[in-house]
């Protein structure tokens, strides 16, 4: 892994996100849930509240487009904590399934791998591609959580901040290179703040990301004319309404690559928990323009379980 | 590049090394809720004895907590708590315990058990119907004595 050899030059990054973050408290988001219930001893989960987040689409722990600081599972910093994922996004002429898992070492480490399948349904008969024509990436991720606490360090100013990466491959290189799309694999590098405003209820989190990524890498990396990282703001707000609900929103910028546009991506979300270790999030997105489709609008719901 | 990197480096180690100076500073025992009406929430002093009571059997009863409560005198402890979260709930009492790292420095405690604690406190407001919202206001208090509290 090369999250040794990453790991200076993402920590400079992380002055940046905090002025950003700052900045645009305006930042939408997601929220996280490791949930709470009546059982008042459990062997494996002894993380505060929400802390541990609920999982994006790309296998961090976080809201559910946009990664947090937080690191994921149930585990304090004596303990390791783990949990399982599976989410469906769906809109008017996409599907998109993932799955995944992840681990958080001690509060500090957290490493994690998520596979999706986007299927294009009878937007690929359209596009001479066939009917169901699938793309599948895997994600591999790391995150270290740098400095902060974003749930016990009320009277401070200091969020939670971490630095990770995405290793991300596609199994379309063939095809994505007919499209004049570079390759189809690449990494993305992000640095998240996140801090709980416990005396308000809010959670807040902003996130820079530096991508290459048509489409979060489903549609590859770079094009014949644009191979550069641009770095991205992704927000989210939540509000946690009582001890195993929280809703809010997220925001995530885009780069725009592609010959047919590629949009922001917005969500509002419920998540609820229903147990300590279950989470389940129901989120409404707006993704835009996607390859020949406009108006994405999706459902997205997400079930979670940690050990 | 090089040179952006040392410029953010710096700027990172500043602004941390700011907010951990600016924590410290606030970090100071006498810290209390901002909203006032708090204290009625939580059913004033006797809604206080009450949280206490459920609160110490919780803890009594979670293997996570139970060896830092079973051999002392739970009876004083709970006046105490009653007395200190009365103060910072901005109720007309006065907390005559010690202070807090004092207090905590021999016992050990560790992350795990003091999210336990905090648990059992959430049950116990749960149970007397102390509003989500009111006891993230005392939470909000109360979570930054992790830092000595948690000696382990």
């Amino acid at each position: 892994m090369k999250s040794q050899y990453l790991l200076g030059p993402i920590a400079g990054y992380a002055a940046k996100i905090r002025l950003v973050a700052g900045a645009s408290a305006v930042g939408i988001g997601l929220f996280s849930c490791a949930a709470f219930a009546e059982d008042n001893s459990s062997t494996f989960s002894s993380k505060l509240l929400l802390t541990g987040g609920v999982t994006t689409i790309e296998g961090a722990a976080g809201g559910g487009i946009t990664p947090w600081a937080v690191i994921g599972g149930n585990g304090t910093k004596e303990q390791i904590g783990a949990s399982v994922f599976y989410t469906n996004v769906h809109s008017k002429d996409y599907n998109l399934n993932t799955g995944g898992a992840l681990v958080g070492i001690y509060d500090r480490v957290e490493l994690s791998f998520a596979e999706q399948k986007f299927d294009t349904r009878a937007v690929g008969e359209l596009l001479g591609l066939g009917n169901g024509f699938k793309f599948t990436q895997k994600i591999y991720g790391a995150k270290v959580r740098l400095v902060g606490d974003a749930v016990l360090e009320q009277d401070s100013a200091l969020p939670q901040i971490s630095a990770g990466f995405q290793r991300k491959e596609n199994d379309r290189g063939a095809l994505l290179n007919a499209l004049g799309i570079k390759r189809d694999r690449g990494t993305d590098y992000y640095v998240s703040a996140t801090k709980l405003f416990l005396d308000t209820s809010i959670l807040v989190n902003g996130t820079v990301r530096f991508t290459k990524a048509n489409q979060t890498g489903i549609l590859g990396f770079g094009t014949a004319a644009k191979d550069k990282y641009e770095a991205q703001f992704e927000g989210s707000v939540a509000y946690l309404a009582r001890k195993d609900l929280a809703f809010g929103a997220e925001f995530r910028q885009k780069p725009d690559n592609l010959p047919f546009k590629e949009d922001n991506w917005y969500d509002v979300f419920v998540a609820y928990a229903p147990t300590k270790n279950v989470s389940v999030t129901l989120a409404y997105a707006d993704l835009g323009n996607i390859v020949i489709k406009d108006k994405q609008r999706a459902t997205y719901l997400s079930v979670q379980v940690g050990f | 590049m090089l040179r952006k990197l040392g410029f953010s480096l710096i700027a990172l180690s500043i602004t941390v090394f700011g907010a951990m100076v600016a924590t410290n500073a606030s970090a100071q025992e006498g810290a209390k809720v901002s909203d006032a009406s708090a204290f009625k929430a939580f059913g004033e002093k006797a809604g206080l004895v009450k949280i206490m009571d459920d609160f110490m059997i919780g803890l009594l009863n979670d293997k996570r907590t139970k060896p830092y409560f079973e051999n002392v005198d739970q009876q004083r402890v709970k006046e105490q708590l009653v007395n200190q979260i009365c103060e910072i709930l901005q109720g007309p009492c006065k907390y005559t315990g010690g202070a807090m790292t004092p207090i905590h420095k021999e016992m050990g405690v560790n992350r795990e058990a003091f999210n336990a604690l905090v648990e059992n406190l959430q049950f116990a407001m749960d149970k007397n119907n102390v509003p989500f919202a009111t006891q993230n206001k005392l939470l909000a208090v109360l979570a930054p004595m992790h830092r000595v509290i948690i000696t382990k």
